[in-house]
């Protein structure tokens, strides 16, 4: 076996990343969920099983007869992602085999049409690791609205008009459902914070028995911004308390990423024009609505506990990163 | 009957683009037909839209094998195999770019026009989607119908500043271009 | 009024005009135009309706039933995967004998994937009870729909309208959309009898016993048979108000002298037409087009193949392991006649393959021997397929 010597500064860079995805996938420029699977993938290894239901991640990893995965990967259908992800587990489990069983479902295929499927298997304590990647509507059919797309949003089954502002309903809140089967863990993340991702899928796949992630993925075309902004979108949906990052332990909260400087919902909402009415002038209804939008963030953060104090050394909002890298402003 | 293809990525508006076309042939009392051809289309992939234009109602609704034109948004697509495949010997291509066909006259026998369609879309409309200059250009160059027509079309779909700048990008695009140099082969 | 219009859009303003109250949408392509076009009109406020993005098409379906149950016209699109997984629901309204219109846009089911057109998933549910209609173009894709109200709520069955996904319901082409007047007219207010309401309650969906279940079924079956009539009237009204036919049960067109027909449903007929037109060497030909699929119109279609030596039964689906669903059936009908045609049983354009002019040639070549060969996916490529896995030198009919 060769050896080769690697500098400490240079390590970081070098050190070898397991690639359950290969590049060369139909994803759009600046796709939130092709960046979480690639990092889902990665923290997971080789030795996982995946059952991935309908949507954006499955179409564009597999165009016939090529596929980007390096994994064993089945796609079923779009509503029972669970019960497919419980089968696998079930037959794992009679063979006595350690491979793991990730089931990936957009907000789509989880929070709605998949929705029992995920209940029963998530109350029935299968071993698997559900990974949710909300991107805030049904994408992969043209964007239309799902129970996980935000309040006020445009989406064109949730059009702003004389008669309406967005979608009416405010984004369901999956994980406390989730977490509500009394499972040992769930968590939210950000592709905004890859470590926190990789933390979290290592931290998730070393328990036995349901545990959930739902992570937020930006994208570009049903939200409305330049791919390359994707990431800051992403980071200041964190910041502002709109998509809090943490973590629950059968329901008990035993940890969130703090926000610092909570930024104002609108410099969130400003950058995406799925949510451009909000900002049309003399409209009295758009100001009701983003009153409505800083009251829930303002909830969350009380909700969460999610103001934090003073520096901190591991610098987990990225901000200081953002602003060392300097920010987009157009 | 006359049978267009039009070639694009996704997010140039390719779709809108044969529908605008056939929506202004509608207003010229022209019989239209306009589809896409979906495939698992992602912003940038390849993407491809029919349109037939005819003086009596079209009944046939398979894919165009066969175009008298080929209106292509990308130049990136012609590396794409087969892209041009099935242009009739008299064809002819309107392709977006800034070259000029001289520079593409070895990949095809036709009669090739090129335009600077994104640059010209940046210039009116801030974005880089050129359908609506390439309509504009396809329009003077066969004669089949006045710019008003295409003008008509975009109403129908865009509103207030968009549809100015729209109107303001048709009307360079026009300008830009020689105006029936293909008039004799629509006329065929 | 003459417009051009997307198909999709064009159905969605069709459905406006019928006034439903309660609209449910769950997205799956190729539909989505439609609901999205929808969900437009109703934020815009030019349509009144409960517009409801329910999380799954079982939802959809279940939704619409409860609204129509509780005395109020509705609305639903699916396709595909969405018409299996509602597949449940759809017996159990045909079975309550409850008034509804959907649009089916048809499109090929899983697996393998696809998105594209073909006629498999409202095949799939011809037994559910549903009266099932079949458009061959936009147009009647809208006078249809209307037509569809008037019928379902007259016969007390959903009626399924089923348009070509990609083909019809994403192509822009001239359709007149007729105005509200015109459709006011033609359709009365809903008025469902054994609508539920608390000054006249009823109990809807109970157990049957073997001692009535027979009885249920009989009356069901012969309600469907029954609706041919109202079928026939409602277009033969709609035709004098507007002045035109949406092709009624079914209609054929072509030569006297013909002695070849094909048979087909759907949008496919125009391109047969038009290669009709093109290819003048070929033998005189009558085109067949099925709209109503059930009621199954086997009076009508006897009378339609009058004086045919070969008929070509051209299904965009088929039964695995069996063949030709339509064929079957076209079989069984036609067996009553003096005369029976050959009948060729093919499928075509699976899962949206694109369907050629120069198919009209191909099926001509094929029966032109006179020999009544086994039912075939008539546009298969053979050299795309390993050996082993092509079919051939293997027992048929076993």
């Amino acid at each position: 076996m060769s050896t080769q010597e690697i500098s400490l500064e240079k390590l970081r860079v070098r050190q070898p990343r397991f690639e359950g995805i290969e590049s060369g996938h139909r994803a759009c420029l600046g796709c939130g969920e092709a960046l979480a699977a690639r990092l889902v993938t990665e923290a997971a290894g080789p030795d996982v099983m995946i059952a991935n239901a309908t949507g954006c991640l499955e179409i564009f990893t597999t165009p016939w007869p090529e596929s980007a995965w390096r994994l064993p990967w089945m796609h079923s259908l779009f509503e029972n992602t669970g019960a497919i992800a419980a089968g696998m587990e079930s037959a794992l489990k009679a063979q006595g085999k350690p491979t793991k069983v990730l089931a990936f479902g957009g907000d789509g295929g989880t929070f709605d049409i998949g929705f029992q499927a995920l209940s029963g298997m998530l109350e029935r304590g299968h071993n698997v690791l559900y990974v949710c990647f909300d991107n805030e509507a049904y994408m992969n059919t043209g964007i239309q609205r799902s129970s996980s797309t935000p309040h006020a949003a445009m989406t064109t089954t949730s059009p702003p008009g004389s008669e309406r502002m967005g979608k009416r309903h405010l984004k369901k809140d999956i994980l406390s459902i989730v977490a509500s089967h009394h499972i040992p863990y769930a968590a939210t993340s950000s592709v905004a914070y890859p470590s926190d991702i990789r933390k979290k899928v290592r931290r998730a796949i070393a328990i036995e028995g349901p545990t959930f992630m739902q992570i937020h993925c930006p994208c570009p075309l049903g939200w409305g911004h330049e791919g390359a902004h994707s990431i800051e979108v992403a980071r200041l949906a964190v910041q502002t308390g709109l998509f809090p990052v943490i973590e629950l332990e059968r329901r008990e909260l035993i940890g969130s990423m703090p926000i610092r400087e909570p930024r104002p919902v609108t410099e969130y909402l400003a950058m995406q024009q799925r949510f451009r009415h909000l900002f049309a002038k003399n409209d009295s209804r758009a100001v009701e609505e983003l009153a409505h939008i800083q009251a829930l963030a303002d909830h969350n953060i009380k909700h969460f506990n999610l103001r934090g104090e003073g520096a901190d050394a591991l610098d987990s909002e990225g901000a200081d990163t953002v602003r060392r890298g300097g920010m987009r402003r157009s | 009957m006359i049978e267009v293809r039009i070639h694009g990525r996704g997010g140039q508006g390719n779709v809108v683009a044969a529908y605008v076309l056939a929506t202004a042939a509608f207003t010229e009392g022209w019989h239209a037909q306009a589809f896409p051809a979906f495939g698992a289309e992602r912003r940038g992939a390849p993407v491809v839209a029919f349109v037939r234009l005819n003086d009596k109602p079209i009944r046939r609704r398979c894919q165009v094998a066969k175009p008298d034109y080929l209106i292509i948004q990308d130049e990136a697509l012609l590396q794409v195999p087969g892209l041009i495949d099935g242009l009739k010997p008299d064809g002819s291509v309107l392709l977006n770019s800034n070259k000029e066909p001289g520079a593409f006259a070895g990949l095809m026998p036709n009669n090739i026009v090129t335009l600077p369609a994104t640059q010209l879309a940046l210039q009116h409309l801030g974005r880089p989607v050129p359908n609506t200059a390439l309509l504009s250009a396809f329009l003077k160059l066969t004669g089949l119908m006045p710019t008003a027509a295409l003008g008509r079309a975009l109403e129908q779909r865009f509103k207030g500043a968009i549809l100015e700048k729209n109107i303001a990008l048709i009307e360079a695009a026009g300008d830009s271009i020689d105006a029936g140099a293909w008039q004799e082969v629509a006329n065929a | 009024m003459l417009k051009a219009l997307e198909g999709s859009q064009a159905i969605a303003e069709t459905v406006m005009l019928c006034r439903p109250q309660v609209v449910a949408a769950y997205p799956i392509t190729p539909q989505t135009h439609i609901v999205e076009n929808i969900a437009k009109l109703v934020a815009n406020g030019r349509m009144n309706c409960e517009f409801v993005s329910v999380e799954s098409e079982f939802s959809a379906a279940s939704l619409v039933l409860g609204a129509a149950s509780a005395g109020s016209r509705c609305y639903t699109a699916s396709a595909s995967q969405g018409i299996l997984l509602m597949s449940e629901v759809l017996y159990n309204i045909a079975g309550l004998r409850v008034p509804m219109v959907m649009t089916c846009a048809n499109r090929a089911i899983s697996a393998p994937l696809s998105i594209w057109n073909d006629q498999q998933d409202s095949m799939a549910v011809r037994d559910a009870g549903w009266i099932q209609l079949y458009c061959a173009d936009n147009q009647e894709a809208v006078d249809t729909t209307i037509q569809a109200y008037r019928i379902s709520e007259k016969t007390e069955l959903p009626v399924m309208v089923c348009v070509d996904g990609f083909t019809l319901t994403h192509t822009l082409e001239p359709i007149d959309i007729p105005d509200q007047d015109m459709v006011d007219a033609f359709l009365p207010p809903f008025n469902f009898a054994r609508a539920l309401n608390p000054r006249n309650p009823i109990s809807v969906g109970t157990l049957v016993s073997p001692d009535f279940y027979p009885e249920a079924r009989h009356s069901h079956h012969h309600a469907l048979l029954d609706a041919i009539t109202d079928i026939v009237a409602a277009d033969a009204d709609w035709q004098e108000l507007s002045g035109r036919s949406a092709g009624g049960l079914l209609a054929a067109d072509g030569p006297d002298d013909a002695r070849i027909g094909i048979l087909t449903l759907g949008s496919i007929y125009g391109t047969l037409s038009a290669a009709r037109d093109e290819y003048t060497d070929l033998p005189s030909t009558r085109l067949i087009r099925l709209r109503a699929y059930r009621p199954f119109p086997a009076d009508a279609l006897r009378r339609a193949c009058e004086g045919l030596t070969d008929l070509i039964v051209l299904e965009r689906a088929l039964s695995p392991g069996y063949g030709g669903i339509v064929a079957a059936e076209v079989h069984s009908a036609l067996a009553a006649m003096d005369s029976t045609p050959r009948i060729h049983s093919f499928a075509v354009g699976l899962g949206g393959r694109d369907i050629p002019l120069e198919l009209y040639r191909k099926l001509h070549d094929t029966i032109s021997s006179g020999e009544v060969a086994p039912f075939s996916i008539i546009d298969v490529d053979l050299d795309k397929l390993p050996m082993e896995d092509r079919g051939l030198g293997r027992a048929v009919n076993g």
